[in-house]
């Protein structure tokens, strides 16, 4: 068991192209940390230079306090699951598990014991003698995991190792990869560009974009306080409602209506410098249907009107959406998150806004519905570097706060 | 039922076009010297003179030592530089790669009648001529560029993450190679040794332009210096004897590797 410290790690390579720009991250020993972002963000590359397939072009990277970049992967000692398990098709799942244990040149009584308890603990004690062709997709990715954890290596590193599984068994082996990373205490790198996995997983998530980190964080301090509008998009399902706003006597107007601004933001926005134009960020569950508060409440948020579009009941909640007129948010960090998440030629005229309602809400599709929306948990982003600059020392504040 | 009729009936006539000369090599080789030329398919009267005949000679054992010692040799000398070659060419990035890829490719197009006079000359001034030496060069490098094409098909088969997988699990690049790689790669490899071995055994034009007796004369050139035990005998039967003869090491060379290519040995590696 051990740290992983990456100080500034860049990757380029000779075409020019640079798949990761000096990224620092420090790994304490013990934790379970999650590289998310959408593909080609270089999640997966930094995965491959702490394991040592792929060279560090400059930085340092430390494993135990020790520098490893020059370290063959073998003497790194390490353990990697892979998106496609590489499993040894030649050899019997024992074998398969007992083969890092071989290389190790470990007494034969020893490796035997190993390979029995890891497959006790991954359930695979009946299928030691199969071929992995004869493995269903969970039991091939158990014997991966098997793999890794019979060395009792210093770290884990993980390359989406659920992707290849259908959605039930993702959730079963999700909660089952937790449960082992707990169990076994070692340092685990996990890269997904699934947010549900880096949210439900990890002790801290980092998001990842275009080879640079853009937050790094416990998986509440991201979904709470976006640093920026990437991370506000890219973290959580359904995700933040992204409208258009500008700023004009003291108000902010936006689709919804005119909302109130808090002192210390007019203040802000008063600067020379100061956006205009901004984008409001605000998540599903901060709406709420307006009859289901009480006056307390409805009195600091703010109350519109608008037609449903669809309802969606989820038996815990109601999806609730509606079209505002008044055109979607424009922004470059926008465009990219459509583009990850396949939306890119989605109509862009009209802005969609995704609520989030009690079950108990009584509003039907077509009629028009009062939604109260809670002022509080409201982000606003500048356009052009996508900085969010309701964080008031590394905390949301709303744009009401004084 | 009717295109299946028809395949059938194709298949019949390509099965019988193929395998009626064989036969009647064998037959001729069962025949004696007075039914030869009777024209019955089924000889009348058997007889195992013709291969007591040639295994009496010394040219024809001495002939077929040589041919299987030559490509023997050829061929594991071929397969493992042609692993070695086609593993470096599907898995690295090295200066050269294209070239070296282009080149082979030249020398597996380059009509071998052209360079037999150069060969000839070449191999009489550096002393290979009429050497094992002498064949199993210029064999080896016409069955390098087949050998290489051949496996490096296969190794781009196997999935990279494998290597990798091994190299995590402690591997070293050689381990890996010779521990995950190539028992995957073995199919390839012993489709490519038959396919070589097929051409070294066959080859004519090197073995009767490279050799002068019968310290290198391979089968196939031997065979053509066949005569009678006496100029007024007729070595047909003996000729038919020894081409079965010939054929015999081929068809135990596939029959052997053919258990070991075993289709689909990489089933269940990933996730397919």
């Amino acid at each position: 068991m051990a740290d992983i410290v990456l100080d500034k790690v860049t990757k380029s390579y000779p075409d020019g192209t640079i798949a990761v720009h000096g990224i620092d991250l420090e790994i304490a020993d013990g934790e379970f940390i999650i590289l998310v972002g959408p593909s080609g963000c270089g999640k997966s590359t930094t995965l491959n230079m702490i394991a040592g397939l792929e060279d560090i072009t400059s930085g340092e990277l430390r494993i135990a306090g020790v520098r490893v970049n020059d370290k063959a992967p073998k003497d790194r000692d390490i353990a990697m699951v892979f998106q496609s398990y590489a499993l040894y098709p030649n050899m019997t799942v024992r074998e398969n598990m007992a083969f890092p244990l071989k290389l190790a040149k470990l007494p034969k009584a020893e490796i035997d014991k190993k390979v029995n308890d890891a497959a006790k603990v991954l359930e695979l004690t009946d299928y030691l003698d199969r071929k992995p062709a004869n493995l269903s997709g969970g039991q091939r990715q158990r014997v991966a995991m098997g793999r890794a954890i019979v060395r009792s290596p210093k770290a884990f590193l993980m390359d989406e190792p659920l992707s290849n599984l259908d959605a039930k068994l993702r959730v079963q082996m999700r909660t089952q990869v937790s449960r082992l990373q707990k169990q076994l205490g070692t340092t685990t790198v996990y890269v997904t560009h699934d947010q549900t996995e880096a949210m439900t997983l990890g002790d801290r998530v980092v998001v990842m974009r275009a080879g640079h980190i853009q937050q790094v964080g416990d998986p509440q301090t991201l979904y709470d306080n976006p640093v920026n509008l990437f991370v506000a998009g890219f973290i959580g399902s359904p995700s933040m409602n992204f409208l258009p706003a500008t700023v004009e006597q003291g108000k902010l107007i936006t689709p919804l209506g005119d909302l109130p601004i808090g002192a210390r933001l007019q203040r802000m926005l008063a600067a020379g410098d100061a956006p205009k134009q901004l984008v409001l960020g605000i998540r599903p569950e901060h709406f709420e249907d307006a009859a289901l508060v009480d006056e307390a409440q409805r009195a600091k948020g703010f109350e519109f009107t608008a037609p449903v579009d669809l309802i969606e009941s989820m038996g815990s909640d109601k999806y609730v959406y509606f079209t505002l007129e008044g055109g979607a948010a424009a922004a470059a960090d926008l465009e990219d998150l459509a583009a990850d998440a396949g939306g890119a030629d989605l109509p862009h005229d009209a802005a969609n806004l995704v609520t989030r309602l009690s079950a108990e809400s009584r509003l039907r599709e077509g009629a028009d519905a009062e939604v109260w929306l809670n002022l509080d948990k409201i982000h606003l982003f500048d356009p052009a570097d996508g900085r969010n600059i309701t964080l008031h020392e590394g905390r949301a504040a709303g744009v009401t706060a004084g | 039922m009717n295109s299946k009729l028809k395949w059938g009936v194709l298949d019949v006539i390509v099965v019988v076009f193929a395998l009626v000369p064989v036969l009647w090599i064998v037959s001729l080789s069962f025949k004696t010297t007075a039914t030869l030329t009777d024209g019955n398919f089924i000889p009348r009267e058997w007889t195992f003179d013709n291969y007591q005949l040639i295994f009496q000679t010394d040219q024809f054992v001495r002939a077929l030592i040589n041919s299987i010692g030559i490509a023997l040799i050829s061929t594991l000398i071929a397969v493992v530089l042609g692993t070695m070659a086609a593993y470096a060419i599907s898995r690295l990035d090295f200066p050269g790669k294209s070239l070296l890829v282009g080149v082979s490719l030249l020398i597996a197009m380059f009509p071998q009648v052209s360079l037999v006079s150069p060969l000839f000359n070449i191999e009489r001034n550096t002393g290979l001529f009429d050497t094992w030496p002498g064949l199993i060069l210029p064999y080896i490098t016409f069955a390098l560029p087949l050998a290489i094409y051949t496996l490096s098909a296969f190794f781009k088969q196997i999935p990279w993450d494998l290597e990798k997988a091994a190299k995590m699990d402690g591997a070293t690049q050689g381990e890996a190679f010779r521990k995950v790689i190539a028992p995957l790669a073995a199919p390839g490899v012993f489709t490519t040794a038959i396919l070589v071995f097929i051409f070294c055994w066959n080859d004519f034009l090197f073995a009767i332009s490279l050799t002068s007796t019968e310290q290198s004369r391979t089968v196939p050139v031997a065979l053509s210096f066949f005569t009678g035990a006496s100029q007024f005998e007729d070595p047909t039967g003996a000729i038919s004897a020894a081409a079965v003869v010939i054929t015999i090491p081929i068809i135990l060379f596939v029959l052997f590797f053919q258990r070991r290519i075993v289709a689909g040995l990489t089933s269940g590696a990933v996730k397919g």
